[in-house]
């Protein structure tokens, strides 16, 4: 038996929560889970809803990993990954169907595409197969959250420059932008709203966080 | 046993796929009753919104049942009732996909609280990514559109997603189906700014405009069927 069990909130356990938020932002730093960032930040509202549903299948998908890590066979373990997360996707939309049903109908095909984003099978390699199962989960919030976070930044931007107006879950669409504006000549920027802006607001999200923070720029 | 052998592989492969099926098999079957309630209480809202009675989830039942109930029934395309087919549970996915004549042809008849008889129609078509939907609600002259309604499945959102906003649904009020002449005229949709005036066309959404065309030729599909009825 070990002398001394750690704390739950070490200092190293919170670490795993905050350094996706920054240092190692699984968007901005991984370069990881770009589709979805690029799909869904149109508006904030299934930008916020798509985070936390992407929050929940990363968390379970790490402590199920986790927990299975020594029994999987080496040689099918992506396999073992692959099925572990799209059964937790399958359960998310088949739940927010039953019980939320005007929010799967906003996100419709997002929800699905969570299989695909790259952050999740990613943590699954890196950390669930190494590591027990409270530090994985706790790896799930913080990538979950370090996701969501650049999501819904992005989200903000595109649909407030977009359209003048954003989306809360509940509130629906306010304007932010007054109609005055417009009478003096402020125009919504269209491009905004159309793919290639997300790209180049994550490339500008990149840049300000390289110029702050000296270790990230390769030398 | 030997955790990288064959037989170890294939034995945990086998037992997690059956372990999973069964866990996703239940679960799909006991929330399918939800699933299929919300659906059709959707459903009604939808109808009802196409005449502009705002319901929720909670009161739409009751809603509907007070302002169309069992006023709803099935056309063929010669405008004579269809016996032994409800309009709430006819499949217009498979329905579009039947010629002309074979059609099931809904319809469902709704009394205002000013006595007016409005006449509603679910179309259904293609728009750019998936299906898309909707409720178009003719005056009793069966001629001038009293409101419409969309959805879609998967249309990009703030393009052709844009669909299902007031922005888009308000101007088809107004718009007539049948030109001077009495002749089927349709509605289509047109570009952005070059609708003014005009009965038979509202405007498209700029970015949107595989959709918006398709929003068209759904209604050009969908309510040609009716003109028989329409024109009686």
């Amino acid at each position: 038996m070990s002398s001394e069990k750690e704390p739950l909130f070490s200092a190293k356990n919170l670490k795993l929560i905050t350094t996706p938020l920054g240092a190692q932002n699984p968007i901005t730093i991984q370069v990881l889970g770009i589709c979805s960032a690029l799909a869904v930040t149109v508006k904030l509202e299934p930008a916020i809803v798509l985070s936390i549903s992407v929050m929940f299948v990363t968390v379970f998908s790490n402590l199920i990993i986790s927990l299975l890590r020594n029994t999987i066979p080496a040689r099918i373990r992506i396999i073992v990954q692959l099925v572990v997360v799209a059964s937790l996707v399958i359960i998310v939309d088949q739940v927010l169907k039953a019980f939320a049903y005007e929010v799967s109908l906003q996100l419709s095909v997002f929800v699905g595409l969570i299989i695909t984003n790259c952050i999740i099978m990613g943590r699954l390699e890196a950390f669930a197969l190494g590591n027990k199962p409270w530090p994985s989960v706790l790896d799930g919030i913080g990538n979950g959250a370090g996701y969501g976070f650049i999501l819904i930044v992005v989200a903000f931007f595109r649909e407030l420059l977009g359209t003048g107006f954003l989306t809360l879950p509940g509130l629906g669409a306010i304007q932010i932008i007054p109609d005055v504006f417009y009478q003096w000549g402020y125009a919504n920027n269209g491009f905004m709203i159309l793919p290639p802006m997300a790209l180049v607001v994550v490339g500008i999200i990149i840049w300000v966080q390289r110029s702050r923070n000296k270790d990230l720029i390769e030398s | 046993m030997d955790r990288q052998g064959n037989t170890y592989t294939f034995l945990y492969a086998s037992v997690m796929v059956i372990v999973v099926a069964a866990i996703l098999a239940f679960l799909a079957q006991s929330l399918k009753p939800m699933q299929d309630k919300n659906a059709a209480v959707a459903k009604k809202m939808d109808i009802l919104k196409s005449v502009q009675i705002e319901s929720t989830a909670a009161d739409a039942e009751e809603k509907y049942n007070k302002y169309i109930g069992e006023n709803a029934y099935v056309l063929d395309i010669n405008g004579e009732k269809k016996a032994g087919l409800e309009a709430f549970t006819v499949d217009l996915a498979k329905e579009v996909k039947k010629g002309d004549d074979e059609r099931a042809y809904p319809i469902y008849e709704c009394k205002l609280d000013n006595g007016q008889t409005k006449y509603i129609i679910p179309v259904r078509g293609k728009g750019l990514w998936g299906p898309i939907w909707g409720y178009v609600s003719l005056d009793d002259d069966k001629n001038t559109v009293f409101g419409a309604t969309f959805g879609h499945k998967g249309e990009t959102p703030g393009l052709g997603a844009e669909i299902t906003t007031d922005m888009f649904q308000k101007p088809f009020t107004g718009k007539k189906l049948f030109d001077e002449n009495g002749q089927f005229a349709s509605i289509e949709v047109v570009k952005k700014g070059q609708s003014q005036g005009d009965l038979h066309k509202v405007d498209g959404i700029s970015g949107g405009t595989i959709t918006s065309v398709g929003v068209g030729t759904m209604l050009e599909d969908c309510l040609s069927g009716y003109e028989k009825f329409l024109k009686n």
